[in-house]
Order: C-alpha cells, then structure tokens, then sequence
C-alpha cells in the first residue's frame, strides 16, 4: 500500500509536469484554434536561452526577463509572420506551420547554444522526505506549488483583465469579438506571449529536473495525451488530463510494465487517451462539438 | 467553441478529370524516358544514395497524401506503418520457404493495411486532431513491439533485420542498377494505380469526406467506408514502401529507422510536393531527398568545412522547418500546383486559379497597426 501510494504521488507530480506544457497549449488553441505542435519546441528554446545567458555570468533574474523578452518577440514574430497570413485557412495548415515552427525553433536554439545537456540550478532544495511513512520531493511539491499558482495567474489574468475579457470573447465567437471591435491580432499576440511564459516555467522546472537537453522539446508528446484526455479547450481540464496521464503511467510502467516488458510509458498514454476518446470524444472538461452543413 | 469549427481539410480544390490531357500524356512519357535514360547512364551513387530513396520516399508520401491529401485525415503514424510493411515482408521472406520477393512485399503491404485499419477504427468517432493521438498511438506502439519482441527480427541484436537477396523471377536485382530499375517497377505501377484510384468513385468519396464529412454523410456517402478504406489502402503503400526502405534501400534497418522523425518526413513530402495530388509526392521526395545533399555540397565548396557537422544539421532543420511554413503560406498546395501552373500557360491561356479561401467578414479588410 505505502509503496502504490509512493508510485501514484509520483506519477501525480510528474503529471503536474506534463499538465504545464499542456496549459500553454490550450491557452493558444482555445483563443485561436491553432493546433500549436510547437509547444514543446517553445520550452525547449525558452530553457536553452535561460541556461546559455546564465552560463555567460548573467544573474537569475537578469536571464529571467531577458528570457521573457526573447520569449515576447517570439510571440510577435509568429503573429506577423505566421498567423496573419494564415488568417481563414484550414486548420490543418496552421498545424503543419507549427510543425514547421517547431523545426526552426529547435534547429535554432540548438544552432545557437549546442546540442549539449546543461545543467540547471535553480536553488530548490531537492530533499527527500517522508510524510506518513510516504517519501515525497520537495522538488516535485515545489513544481506543483508553482503550477497551481501559474493557474491562479492565468485565471486572475482571463477574468480580470481587460486582454483577458477580449481573449474569452474570440474564444467564444470571433465575428462577435470582430464586430465589437476587438483587435484579433492583438489576442493572438497575447496568448502567444503567455504560452510562452507558460513554457518558460515549464521548460526551467524540467530543466532543472532532468537537464537542459533536446529531449525537452519532446515533452510535447507527453502533452498531447494530457490535452486529449483533458479536452483542447479546458485550463483546467489539462491540469486534470496531467494527473490522469502522470499517475496511470507511472502505476502502468510499475503493475503492468514488470510483465510485458519496459519502455511501456512511451505508448501507454496513448492508448489510454484512445480509449478515452472512444468513450467521451470531447476530453473530459471539453466543449462538445455542434456540427452544422 | 473552437474558432475554426471545421474539419482539417486541405483546401478544396476541383476534383481530377476524368480523362487525361495530351499534355499528361506528354509529361509521362518523357518520365519514362528520362527514368529508363537513368537507368542506362546513372552511376552506383546516384543509383543508391538518390534514386532509391527518392523513389521509396515519394511512394510513402503518396501513400500518406492518399489518406491526409484525398481523405483529410491527418497522420503522424507513416513510419509505423512503413516499419510493419518492412518486418512482415522480412518475416513472410524468411518464414515460408521458396515465397517469391514480390508476394512477400505485398504481404507486406497487406499486414500494414490490417494496422491501419485498426487504428483508422477510432476516426469514426473521434475527428480532426483528437484524431492524431491514433496514429501517433500506433507510432509509439509499433516502435515499441519491434523493438520488445525479438521474434519479428529472428532474435537478431536490438531488432536489426538484414535484407535476403533480391531475386525476382530467377533474375538478381542485388546490383544498384538492378534495386533502382525494382523499385522504380513497383513504385511506378502504385502510382498508377493511385491515380486511376482518385479519379475514381472512391477517391472522389474521399474528397468529399475530405472537404466536409458531414455534408458527405448527408449525400449518401459512406463515409465511415471511405474512411476505413482511405486507412487501409494509405497503410498498404506504406507498407510496400517500408519494405522497399528496408529491402532495396538500405539493405538492413532496425525499429529505430522508422521513427517518429520518419513520419514528419513523409509529412512534409507530402506538404512540400502538394496536398491532394499524385505527382506532389514525387517533386516532394526529390526536393527533401536532394536538399541536404545540395546544402552539404553548398557548405563544403563556399563555407570550406567551416562549419561543423551537428551545426549544419541544425541549419538543415532551421532551412527545413522554414520551407514548410513557407509552403504553407505562400503555396499550400506546393510543388505540384508551380509544375501546373507552367503546364496551364501551355494549355490553356487563361487559368482561373481559385484559392477557395472563405473570408471571415470584416477581417481581411482590418488593417492593424
């Protein structure tokens, strides 16, 4: 009992994880529809700037908001350069120029920085200890900390701000926002802009976690089952859909793994996400789809 | 409510006519030429290092264009399918005495198109991008099966399996010249098929679905039958085209070979060379096949191996990554549609060229600071 309990915090944690590069997802498909494929790619480049500027002597909070600004211009660039000419195109080929986005960007930030794995420190204390006989990170429980209070922001943000408001009404109904004089190109800065603070987190916990490596860009295959089972639509959902994914992973690689073999977690979320699909194809918090002629 | 409540469709372009025009005629006959004229004077090289990749490449791209060009359906799970084309021809070839190479690769095939229909099952209920999460399940898994079980690979060391002879009706075809003129025979022969296949009922069924599954449903068409059979006859190609990467390109290839990085390939084959076309995968394939060899000539001969290996790479996936959204912007329906703009000048003097785009009122007006 005490080590199921150990392995499903575990898993419940590192869904934490997956649950903050999911966030940035939603938040950039629920004001615009984009399928952003190159979330991953986001935290990946957000982490490797942080580290290469800290590792050039600069100060934490200096590499902080330089990082944020790179991060700024970033979101900026994709407006101009992605989003507008893309304005009323299928959503399939607003996908792919994500895909397309995440080569450039992962290609870029390895060009730049190298392809090596850096180290990152963030001065958490990674102590383990036990509560009720149950051993717990501090690292992990710190993660979850930052990530609940990264939802608290964004909800605060959504429902206080006058960007947020705009930001639900495209959501809502973009010829509606449109007549009402909401600058559409402005929200979609906006949301990129926070999806890739967003990524920045995600991508300086990761880091600190497992290194600052190409394989970050790869969290966004993790992310994706978490949207599935969520919904692509739903902050909240993601956070759910993580918890879900983090923990039947980790229970699936310790109960089921020992019989059919390791590496069972690269798939496991998948056709568990499958399955749920079949049962509820919206996510668990999504919006079910009207289909009209 | 999403802000493009639709399918991911491709634009909607005009269905393919039904009969060829002289100029077609014209333009395939001179590949055919041009193909046999390399076969004659092409060199070892250019035969292993260009042709057959090339040629393997464009059929794996066709293969997905049918299901995500014609069908809309969207996959990211190609190099899964190419991998059990590959390992169940290798285990049909190694398991059953005295099976000939041929009906080992369209087993081969066949076992692909069983995949493929199963995970085409869940796209009766699930759509657009909820959909990914089959293919890529298939993706992950497949990997992972071949890789766990040593038995598809005859418990050879992690999974790698090695090609037997290519011998085809008492002739050997293990010579560079001899692999290209195979695969050039079998790729060209499921070209065919796959464009007699467009023109067809089916294809046009697919389209239909492709451009609104709804509307199609409403019409009449089985859509649920389109789209199970878009799976299979996708999966069956890339499956062929597995076994031909495994058998006439490299000769041997582990699990890894088909990975998810093999799947974006046959994706931007397919996104480079045209959406919705049969000819798009073959200009897609060249380019992707051609454009590292060109940029690592490029850096060679100007730059003087001034820039090392893992850079340039990263400068390929930059260029790479690029192109894609260049393609996407400026010419969705990509190499295909700048060949037949050329072709239009010849036929016809004047080309309507409709781009189908929708306007979203009041929006491509707005002029924003």
């Amino acid at each position: 009992m005490q080590f199921f309990l150990e392995v499903l915090i575990g898993g419940l944690l590192a869904g934490v994880m997956y649950a903050m590069v999911a966030i940035g997802f939603v938040l950039i498909y629920k004001a615009s529809g984009v399928f952003n494929f190159a979330q991953g790619s986001m935290v990946l480049f957000a982490a490797l700037t942080f580290v290469s500027i800290v590792e050039r002597g600069a100060p934490f909070w200096l590499a902080l908001a330089a990082t944020a600004g790179a991060m700024v211009l970033l979101a900026v660039a994709v407006e101009r350069l992605l989003l507008r000419p893309l304005v009323n195109r299928p959503p399939l080929s607003l996908f792919l120029a994500t895909l397309g986005l995440s080569f450039v960007l992962e290609g870029a930030a390895q060009a730049l920085f190298g392809a090596q794995v850096h180290a990152l420190e963030l001065g958490i204390p990674d102590r383990p200890f036990t509560v009720g006989g149950v051993l717990l990170s501090s690292f992990d429980l710190f993660a979850a900390g930052i990530a609940a209070a990264l939802v608290a922001v964004l909800a605060l943000l959504y429902g206080k701000t006058r960007i947020g408001i705009a930001v639900r009404a495209v959501a809502d109904d973009p010829v509606a926002a449109l007549a009402v004089g909401i600058r559409l190109p402005r929200v979609w800065r906006a949301v990129w802009i926070a999806a890739g603070m967003v990524g920045l987190v995600a991508g300086l916990l990761w880091g600190a976690r497992v290194g600052v490596q190409f394989s970050l860009s790869l969290t966004v295959l993790k992310a994706l089952p978490v949207l599935i089972i969520g919904g692509f639509s739903s902050i909240p959902g993601a956070l759910l859909g993580g918890l879900v994914v983090g923990a039947g992973e980790k229970l699936a690689e310790v109960y089921v793994g020992s019989r059919l073999g390791s590496g069972i977690e690269n798939w496991f979320p998948y056709v568990l996400a499958l399955l749920f699909l079949l049962a509820r194809p919206q996510g668990l918090l999504g919006e079910p789809r009207t289909e009209r002629v | 409510m999403a802000f493009f409540p639709s399918l991911p469709g491709v634009q909607p372009r005009p269905a393919p006519r039904l009969r060829s025009r002289p100029t077609d005629l014209l333009a395939a006959a001179g590949f055919a030429v041009a193909a046999a004229a390399i076969a004659w004077i092409g060199n070892d090289y250019w035969f292993s290092a260009v042709l057959v990749p090339f040629l393997v490449l464009a059929l794996a791209g066709l293969g997905l264009n049918l299901l995500t060009g014609f069908a809309g359906q969207l996959s990211l799970g190609t190099a899964a399918f190419m991998a059990v084309g590959a390992f169940a021809a290798y285990d049909f070839q190694l398991r059953i005495p005295g099976m000939p190479l041929l009906a080992s690769f369209a087993l081969g095939g066949l076992a692909a198109a069983l995949l493929g229909l199963l995970f085409g099952l869940p796209s009766l209920r699930i759509k657009g991008f909820y959909l990914i999460v089959s293919t890529l399940a298939a993706q992950f898994f497949v990997e992972w099966v071949f890789t766990r079980f040593s038995w598809f690979s005859n418990d050879s060391a992690s999974g790698v399996i090695s090609a037997p002879p290519l011998v085809v009706l008492g002739h050997d075809f293990g010579t560079p010249r001899g692999r290209y003129l195979l695969t050039l025979g079998i790729v060209l022969g499921l070209a065919v098929l796959a464009r007699n296949l467009v023109r067809s009922q089916t294809g046009r069924s697919w389209m239909a679905v492709r451009d609104m599954d709804t509307a199609a449903a409403v019409i009449g068409i089985p859509v649920f039958r389109a789209k199970l059979l878009a799976f299979a006859v996708s999966s069956f190609y890339c499956g062929v085209a597995g076994a031909l990467w495994a058998f006439a390109y490299l000769g041997t290839v582990e699990p890894h070979g088909f990975d998810l990085d093999r799947s974006f390939q046959a994706l931007f084959v397919v996104v480079m060379g045209g959406l919705g076309s049969v000819t798009g995968p073959f200009l897609g394939a060249a380019f992707v096949v051609l454009f590292p060899i060109f940029l690592d000539r490029a850096a060679g001969a100007w730059l003087g191996g001034a820039i090392d290996p893992g850079t340039l790479q990263n400068l390929e996936k930059v260029l790479f990554g690029g192109l894609v959204i260049w393609f996407v912007v400026r010419e969705p329906e990509g190499l295909a549609r700048l060949i037949f703009n050329v072709r239009d000048r010849w036929s016809r003097p004047l080309s309507p060229r409709g781009t189908g785009a929708v306007a979203l009122p009041g929006f491509t007006e707005e002029k924003s600071p």
